[in-house]
């Protein structure tokens, strides 16, 4: 097991920098940088800009600039973002809570509901339920999420039902503390739904298939000739077993928990991380994407790590050699 | 697939003789479900959108009607057996009451007859008659439809393109890595491996800054999908050369390897056939991403640019929330492109089945 880990974090090592130095390397081959949009701007005077320049190192060659930013990096300095004049941690800070709040509810809200119903659907195979269930599944799937986020916002504003947008009320900060946590929640609802519902349709299907796969196997015939239940059947010898791909999923929405709403949040207008970077990106602001990509890159590999050490704990049939010869 | 014809089949053999091209296609479709078949036809609908649209457009999709801004869909109607002379359909024409509000009423004194095959159109009005928005007109007063029919040029092509170069690409990579092994397969791989942990929507938006805003729209097109494909080869090669991994140690390949045949040999003869039905329902899957990434670029101003149209940058106006209230009928792309993914994903499915009935029930498209 030890060697197992120390093996897989050495392994971390040249995928981090490999992966910063690509994005490295994009973000330098954009046609002018951050400055060459403040160098239009009248009110700054050149000397303001020569002084950003030579701060910011855009006159060196660029495998200085990039060991430069990663000698800060390993000291946990992620810079300054261009824009906003702000370290760069302080603005990731400020936005993941909301990102978090999120995207934590949106997967416990697909989650909670996709795990029991794929469960009901594939037990009940080819009944009316699987199929109604199995081809909304489907629609779900298949519709883009901006658009669902599109016909969401034209629900709140025909219905006025729920907030147009934003993560909290015009008057959020004269509200009393219930009624702040209400105003948030009630905010939450319509981009919850549009982000889980992709989620849940997805997973619904691969605990049906997972299911449906299982179901024949020898061992849950042997379970049902013994003269078991139909309950203890499908949850102890059917569910465990399907259960696998759903941690390694689990430990693949870790990356997600931080950055993977852009879109929704940019068509509903909430402050989150996605948006933040997806500015970021369009404004050329350099230091704030390599961070969050630094972080959205170290999120995925220690979320595959930690998918890989679950599975090994709850299925006995997987162990470290199995998992690292892959 | 004929190899595996069953006695039944077999009976059928002369029939396919006779008509080589339409049985084995009407066998198909005979098979497929109806979800299946109406996706099919979706398609064939959207292809040829695609390639005809000057044809399918009513009007030129950059022509502004400047009096008729943000103009509600039109109903078609049909029109008595005595004006049948005249036209068989018809509309009200719309006359804009309240320009500053850009508020419409229908003038159901006038009749605009809609000429079908008219002019190189599907069907158009006459030069001298009000225009015929079925679908609406957008800010500037030009045809939704027309627009949709030309941005279902790009697409319908980005992901049919894609696929294609990162099919090659991840086939080619992957069957190779697998095959030869050693220093290659690991270098290659720990390459996929850096590919595959970039945060793949971010990096496509730092890529597609990278295109000069002054660029023409074909070559616009093609660099996203270049982009695109570069991004998403890597994970089909990881796939593709663990299938050629396990390939390489079955009784055929050594049998050819026995024989004296090359190494080139082996892996174009016996390696990437063997790969390639997983290849194929794979692409057909992954034809959607391509679709939602290039639209999610347009949206963002990021790809396509106007005066071109493409699905996603027709949407883009939807995200003015006061334009999204008032003027619903914008969001008429985006059932477009719900459609085609849907279509996609249930058209994948099915080849799935058909293709590896084995693996007929792990369907899973991670997004």
């Amino acid at each position: 097991m030890l060697r197992f880990l120390v093996n897989r974090l050495l392994n971390m090592i040249p995928l981090l920098i490999g992966i910063t130095f690509l994005s490295f390397c994009v973000m330098s081959l954009v046609p002018g940088d951050y400055l060459s949009s403040l160098k239009l701007n009248p009110q700054i005077s050149p000397e303001v800009i020569r002084q950003m320049e030579a701060q910011f190192g855009f006159d060196q060659p660029l495998l200085l600039r990039y060991g430069k930013w990663l000698w800060e990096a390993l000291h946990l300095n992620f810079g300054v973002s261009l824009a906003f004049r702000v370290s760069v941690t302080e603005l990731i800070a400020a936005r993941a809570l909301n990102t978090v709040i999120l995207s934590a509810s949106s997967m416990a809200f697909s989650w909670m509901l996709a795990i029991p119903i794929g469960i009901i659907v594939a037990v009940r195979q080819n009944s009316i339920w699987d199929r109604v269930l199995s081809f909304l599944a489907f629609l779900g799937m298949s519709v883009p999420n901006f658009f669902l986020a599109f016909l969401m916002m034209y629900l709140a504003l025909k219905t006025g039902w729920f907030p147009i947008g934003g993560t909290f009320s015009v008057d959020y900060a004269s509200l009393g503390g219930v009624d702040k946590i209400a105003d948030r929640i009630n905010h939450l609802i319509l981009p919850v739904f549009v982000l889980g519902a992709a989620g849940m349709a997805g997973l619904m299907r691969l605990m049906r298939s997972q299911i449906l796969e299982i179901k024949n196997a020898d061992y849950v015939r042997t379970a049902r000739a013994k003269g078991l239940s139909e309950r203890i059947v499908i949850y102890k010898h059917v569910l465990r077993n399907a259960l696998n791909p759903f941690v390694t999923m689990a430990g693949y929405s870790l990356a997600n928990l931080l950055g993977g709403a852009a879109l929704v949040e940019a068509v509903m207008n909430l402050q989150g991380l996605g948006l933040l970077l997806l500015d970021a990106v369009r404004s050329l602001d350099i230091y704030l994407v390599m961070g969050s990509v630094l972080m959205g890159a170290v999120l995925l590999l220690v979320g595959n790590l930690l998918a890989d050490l679950a599975l090994v704990a709850v299925d006995p049939r997987v162990d470290f050699s199995s998992i690292s010869s892959q | 697939m004929n190899a595996q014809a069953t006695p039944a089949h077999v009976a059928g053999a002369e029939g396919r003789a006779r008509a080589p091209l339409l049985s084995p296609l009407a066998r198909e479709w005979r098979k497929a479900s109806w979800p299946v078949r109406i996706s099919a036809l979706c398609l064939a609908l959207f292809y040829f959108f695609a390639v005809a649209s000057p044809f399918v457009a009513p009007y030129d999709p950059t022509l502004q009607y400047r009096g008729l801004p943000n103009c509600p869909p039109m109903g078609i109607r049909l029109a008595p057996p005595s004006k049948w002379s005249q036209g068989l359909l018809y509309t009200h024409p719309m006359t804009n009451v309240d320009p500053a509000a850009r508020r419409y009423q229908t003038d159901r004194s006038r009749r605009v007859f809609i000429r079908l095959f008219h002019d190189g159109h599907l069907f158009t009005t006459a030069a001298q008659d009000p225009p015929f928005f079925i679908f609406g007109s957008d800010a500037l007063g030009r045809d939704l439809f027309s627009r949709i029919v030309y941005g279902s040029r790009v697409s319908m092509f980005v992901g049919l393109i894609g696929v294609v170069i990162s099919f090659a690409l991840g086939v080619a990579v992957g069957a190779l890595s697998g095959y030869v092994g050693g220093l290659t397969d690991n270098l290659i791989m720990r390459w996929c491996e850096i590919e595959m942990s970039l945060p793949s929507f971010y990096f496509l938006l730092a890529l597609a800054a990278v295109i000069p805003s002054g660029m023409s729209t074909v070559a616009t097109f093609f660099l996203i999908v270049a982009i695109m494909s570069f991004i998403s080869w890597a994970g089909l090669a990881r796939i593709i050369r663990g299938m050629a991994a396990s390939v390489r140690s079955r009784p055929y390949v050594e049998a050819a390897r026995a024989l004296g045949a090359s190494r080139a040999r082996i892996i174009l003869r016996h390696v990437v056939p063997s790969l390639l039905g997983y290849a194929i329902v794979a692409s057909t899957l992954s034809i959607p991403g391509y679709i939602l990434g290039e639209s999610a670029l347009s949206l963002l101003g990021l790809g396509i640019q106007e005066p071109a149209a493409s699905w996603g940058n027709l949407l883009a106006q939807a995200q003015d929330v006061q334009s999204l209230g008032r003027y619903p009928w914008i969001l008429a792309p985006g059932v477009f492109i719900f459609v085609a993914v849907m279509s996609f994903n249930f058209l994948g499915d099915h080849l799935r089945d058909r293709i590896d009935p084995s693996s007929a029930t792990a369907s899973f498209v991670p997004r």
